[in-house]
């Protein structure tokens, strides 16, 4: 084995990686203007926090966190499954998606 | 191995039927709807008269559980089941008991705007249903892995119900709209679960109150951010500023029906798992929490009355007004537990009786909008509830009863509402959090005398005269005549609902008052 082991992967570093992968989510959310973008970037967010939740369920030896990822899988699934519905429905009226097209209601 | 395997396996935790009964009954109710549907394609009349006698009943045998649920409350003493995932207790009780009444309102509002725009009933039934079976079980979440997916399932049926009026523009636009920021608030929910399960973990409300109380929290910062995530989660559901920006978004664009029923029972919904959240499991950290309820509430009043008084919209004008709703009730949430022993009317107890009387009188002013509005909701201007008084006479004077009931009036439950809110936050000695709430009510009746005095003023206007007589059909007045008469009986005899909202909160599980 060479010194490449020398630096250990360990719950922090993931830890780390999905703070840093949520707040590109909440960033790209808050700033993208394409819907099908921002709904891709409420997804990682989701993705982040199943790596949290995985994160610290390995850290405190429980398995409730990794029984917790199971939810937001099914729960992001449905998601998906109505808002691609209501974003094809829009689609279909009016030929684009960008969200500051989207304002019929002012104020 | 095998065995090692077999040895993690859980028990399987015994199913309480009587318990979960109201929310399976809902749930069965609109999968049989659905299933009505697909059986009898061809007969659409059949399937309508079916789908809504159906709902109907759905909604009673569910009431029906939901009273015995309070038989067995107050027979034993609140308790967990399901491994600890549901508690029962009266503010379940209270809760589901709101989430019904408005569900079952909201339902004979829908029926006469589906026809008129001509929407399909029974899956809008449908929809509503799991909405409503999504915010039984929100009250009964005692884990907050099940607060999640109960705030998703009642979200999704919402997403779909915003958008449903597939002619316009504007409903896509609202369910849109709803669904991106509610997909960001779920999200950011979950986080702070994480988080929270992180620095304590478990998911289990009762679990991480317990936790506080016997340990000494390692990463507090964990814990703190955890928190704060949770709050921007809820806030965004019960619409308090500075989450609020989609409220009136949804509120104009959502048909009326739904926008009623989002306005009630979601908030309720929401402020449930707020209070089990913070007033029950976090209330050894009140010191870290009170302080950010404290700005919400503050912020919610402002925004939500100043704004109110600049709208020309009806129905982004009430959005706003929920906000500010949102605000008081958020005064309840601060000063959570602090009754004392002579007085047992805590923030937990006033801010579920402001629930009770806000249902009320939101699905009654949002009844009234839909009436008043033409095929296509066309007509929530300001400008057209000019002479309102003369046109509509019965109308009007049930908008006025419901937008002097917003403002807090005597003899209306919004005062006793508002009265004992302001009470709960002075005994708590928060005296500046009564104050800013009474300035905020008093620029709020402006708000709502504004369209009062619009109602009745005579502007001599020749259009007005013109304009088609609406004719109210039997079921939209039922619903408005129940709200009306509640929130009267609300403000002359509160004492009896005042007293079932404390009894309800003593029954809470872990309360620490």
């Amino acid at each position: 084995m060479l010194a490449v082991s020398a630096f250990e992967i360990g719950a922090q570093h993931y830890f780390i990686l999905a703070a840093v992968m949520f707040t590109i989510g909440a960033t790209g959310m808050l700033l993208r203007r394409n819907t099908i973008v921002m709904f891709m970037c409420v997804e990682l967010m989701l993705n982040a926090v199943n790596l949290t939740f995985v994160t610290f369920a390995k850290a405190l030896d429980d398995s409730a966190g990794q029984a917790a990822v199971f939810f937001t899988l099914i729960v992001a699934a449905a998601e998906v499954a109505v808002g691609l519905a209501i974003i094809v429905a829009i689609f279909r009226r009016r030929q684009g998606v960008t969200a500051d097209d989207i304002d019929l209601m002012k104020g | 191995m095998n065995l090692l395997l077999a040895a993690k396996i859980p028990d399987t935790p015994w199913v309480d039927w009587p318990i979960i009964a109201p929310v399976v009954t809902l749930f069965v109710t609109a999968l049989l709807i659905v299933l009505a549907r697909a059986i009898l394609r061809t007969q659409p009349r059949l399937v309508y008269g079916l789908s809504v006698a159906m709902a109907f009943l759905g909604l009673a045998v569910s009431g029906g559980f939901v009273a015995n649920e309070w038989k067995i409350v107050n027979k034993n003493q609140p308790f967990i089941t399901f491994a600890g995932a549901i508690s029962v207790d009266g503010m379940t009780v209270f809760v589901q008991a709101i989430v019904l009444i408005a569900t079952a309102l909201s339902v004979l509002l829908a029926l006469s705007y589906l026809r008129r725009e001509g929407l399909e009933t029974p899956e809008y039934l449908v929809l509503l249903l799991l909405s409503a079976a999504g915010m039984l079980v929100m009250a009964h979440a005692n884990d907050l892995i099940l607060v999640f997916v109960a705030l998703e399932v009642f979200s999704i049926a919402l997403y779909i119900l915003a958008a449903f009026d597939r002619k316009r523009s504007q409903s896509h636009e609202a369910g849109l709209k709803y669904f991106i920021l509610g997909a960001f608030s779920s999200a950011v929910f979950l986080y702070g679960i994480a988080l929270v399960y992180g620095a304590t973990g478990t998911t289990s409300i009762t679990g991480i109150a317990k936790y506080l109380l016997e340990t000494n929290v390692e990463h507090t910062g964990l814990l703190v951010a955890g928190f704060a995530l949770l709050i921007v989660g809820l806030g965004f559901k019960i619409s308090a500023a500075p989450f609020h920006m989609w409220t009136p978004y949804v509120n104009e664009g959502a048909p009326t029906p739904v926008t009623a029923f989002m306005a009630s029972a979601t908030k309720v919904a929401a402020f449930a798992a707020f209070l089990r959240i913070f007033a029950g499991s976090l209330s050894t950290y009140a010191s870290d929490w009170r302080p950010a309820i404290y700005g919400l509430a503050v912020i919610s009043l402002l925004v939500g009355t100043i704004a109110a008084a600049i709208q020309t919209d009806v129905k982004r004008m009430l959005a706003y007004s929920s906000v500010a709703h949102a605000g008081y009730i958020l005064i309840g949430v601060q000063v959570a537990n602090a009754g004392s022993a002579d007085n047992k009317l805590g923030g937990t107890a006033t801010a579920l009786f402001y629930l009770l009387v806000y249902a009320f009188m939101a699905l009654g002013a949002f009844g009234v909008v839909q009436a008043i509005n033409q095929r296509g909701e066309i007509g929530h201007d300001l400008s057209d509830y000019r002479e309102l008084g003369r046109r509509q006479p019965a109308l009007a004077g049930l908008m006025t009863l419901f937008l002097l009931a917003q403002a807090g009036v005597p003899f209306t439950g919004g005062f006793i509402a508002k009265l004992t809110i302001f009470r709960s936050a002075v005994d708590a000695g928060q005296h500046e959090l009564a104050l800013v709430g009474m300035a905020a009510a008093v620029i709020g009746a402006f708000v709502y005398l504004r369209l009062v005095i619009m109602m009745y003023r005579s502007t001599h206007d020749e259009h007005a005269a013109d304009e088609p007589k609406i004719k109210l059909d039997v079921a939209s007045a039922t619903a408005l005549f129940i709200a009306a008469v509640a929130v009267i009986a609300l403000g002359i005899m509160p004492n009896w609902f005042l007293d079932v909202a404390g009894q309800a909160t003593q029954l809470l599980q872990f309360s620490t008052g």
